[in-house]
């Protein structure tokens, strides 16, 4: 196993310009528009079975992703190659065997690298799901002002950017859930409170803004009081 | 080591093609238990089960008042439950208040109910666009919202799954639960839509 990797910041979306008009709605589309993409859905999910990881782990896998590999071949395609990350991560498969496999699927003869050793990491969940049940008493109550900290670590997260350092109130208190930062790189789950705070649109986006509001879920490591 | 994808493209169906072949020649997948997951999320799990649920709150008070009170466990009643359903919250639009749902980080979305997203919910447009400016984006997808109208935008950065129980239209009055399920649309149930009788 590596170290925590930085995230690319490609998938923290929320906010950002630049993407042209809103898609369409399509009622008659299929499930897998392609026959790959069910391919790699089920691929992804068992790779996370077979890399000894967990979901949090996949999702900062494509969050590694580059701009390119992130968006180019679309949902599926992020979930391959980020599948492709947590298997090269526990040394499932070496670097360069899916590229060769793939030249000497369509007529090449290139040497494919040995499977390496495997190395899962070292950690077990302490029950299934996310959620868990925990004696810490809840730090915030529902009504009370908060502000989501400002956090720029490299590894995973849950915290949007456009979240940060502004101020909500607490609307609701979730069920405890393990903590996806610490998580994703196998170090703790540190189960937690969680609780969906309201932010005013003009607090998050300016005097400007549309009215709204904009409702989403902090874990107690990412609030402070605010008052 | 090496964690980032090769810069040599190869096109993603051959991509795919190629770790699953190394990987069933390992015995680490086997392709019958792919095809189940693949077979399950066509046929079995998809937004019929929201459907379901909603027409079942809309003819029954009390599961209404119990879905709202505990969505996980409502839902639940009825079968429902299953990956990405560990904690159904659900939403109800009024004539005041309208819910959408969007996961601005990936794309999480209630499977349970729902079944996998939809190629617009993973769009990121969607996902940059509904959290800053949703009368917009509902404008740009066909729903125009009256100023009057409360717009609440619910991001999912938890493992909370959000669900929208859509308004009843006044022309279904008198329609059977099983003709109901019937009209109620999976964009209704995310919130980009309503359901017409």
């Amino acid at each position: 196993m590596t170290g925590i990797q930085a995230a690319s910041g490609v998938a923290d979306l929320g906010g950002a310009e630049g993407w042209g008009v809103a898609p369409l709605l399509d009622p008659a589309e299929p499930v897998f528009k392609e026959e790959w993409e069910g391919r790699a859905f089920a691929l992804s999910l068992l790779s996370m079975r077979i890399s000894g990881t967990n979901l949090d782990a996949f999702r900062h896998a494509m969050n590694r992703l580059d701009s390119e590999h992130y968006f180019d071949d679309g949902y599926y395609g992020r979930w391959l190659y980020g599948a492709e990350n947590l298997l090269m991560d526990s040394d499932i498969i070496a670097p360069g065997a899916v590229e060769a496999r793939a030249a000497n699927m369509t007529g090449g003869h290139v040497d494919e690298p040995p499977a390496p050793e495997p190395h899962k990491p070292e950690y077990a969940p302490t029950a299934g799901g996310s959620i868990r049940v925990i004696e810490a008493p809840q730090r915030f109550q529902v009504g009370q002002q908060v502000r989501a900290k400002v956090m720029q670590a490299p590894g995973h997260t849950r915290l949007q950017k456009y979240t940060q350092g502004h101020v909500g109130v607490v609307a609701i208190v979730e069920p405890a859930q393990i903590l996806p930062d610490t998580h994703a790189h196998f170090i703790a789950e540190n189960a937690q409170w969680v609780y969906t705070v309201s932010f005013d649109s003009k607090e998050l986006f300016g005097p400007a803004a549309e009215r709204f509001t904009l409702n989403t879920d902090l874990y107690e490591d990412y609030m402070e009081e605010a008052s | 080591m090496s964690t980032d994808v090769s810069a040599d493209r190869i096109p993603i169906k051959l991509r795919a093609e190629a770790l699953e072949q190394l990987l069933v020649e390992r015995g680490l997948v086997d392709p019958n238990v792919m095809d189940s997951f693949i077979k399950t999320y066509e046929k079995d799990v998809g937004p019929l089960n929201g459907a379901k649920v909603v027409a079942k709150a809309w003819t029954d008070p009390e599961f209404k008042a119990r879905l709202l009170e505990n969505g996980t466990t409502a839902v639940a009643e009825l079968g429902f439950k299953g990956p990405q359903g560990e904690h159904i919250v659900v939403v109800e639009n009024t004539d005041t208040v309208h819910n959408v749902v969007v996961c601005t980080l990936c794309s999480c979305y209630p499977w349970p109910l729902l079944g996998l997203p939809p190629t617009w919910y993973k769009d990121p447009a969607y996902r940059a666009r509904v959290v800053k400016e949703p009368r917009t984006v509902l404008a740009e997808m066909g729903l125009t919202l009256p100023e009057s109208t409360e717009v609440t935008v619910w991001d999912s950065s938890s493992e909370v799954r959000f669900f929208v129980l859509p308004q009843r239209p006044a022309a279904s009055e008198g329609m059977s639960e099983e003709e109901l399920v019937a009209i109620v649309s999976r964009d209704a149930m995310v919130g980009v839509a309503i359901v017409g009788a």
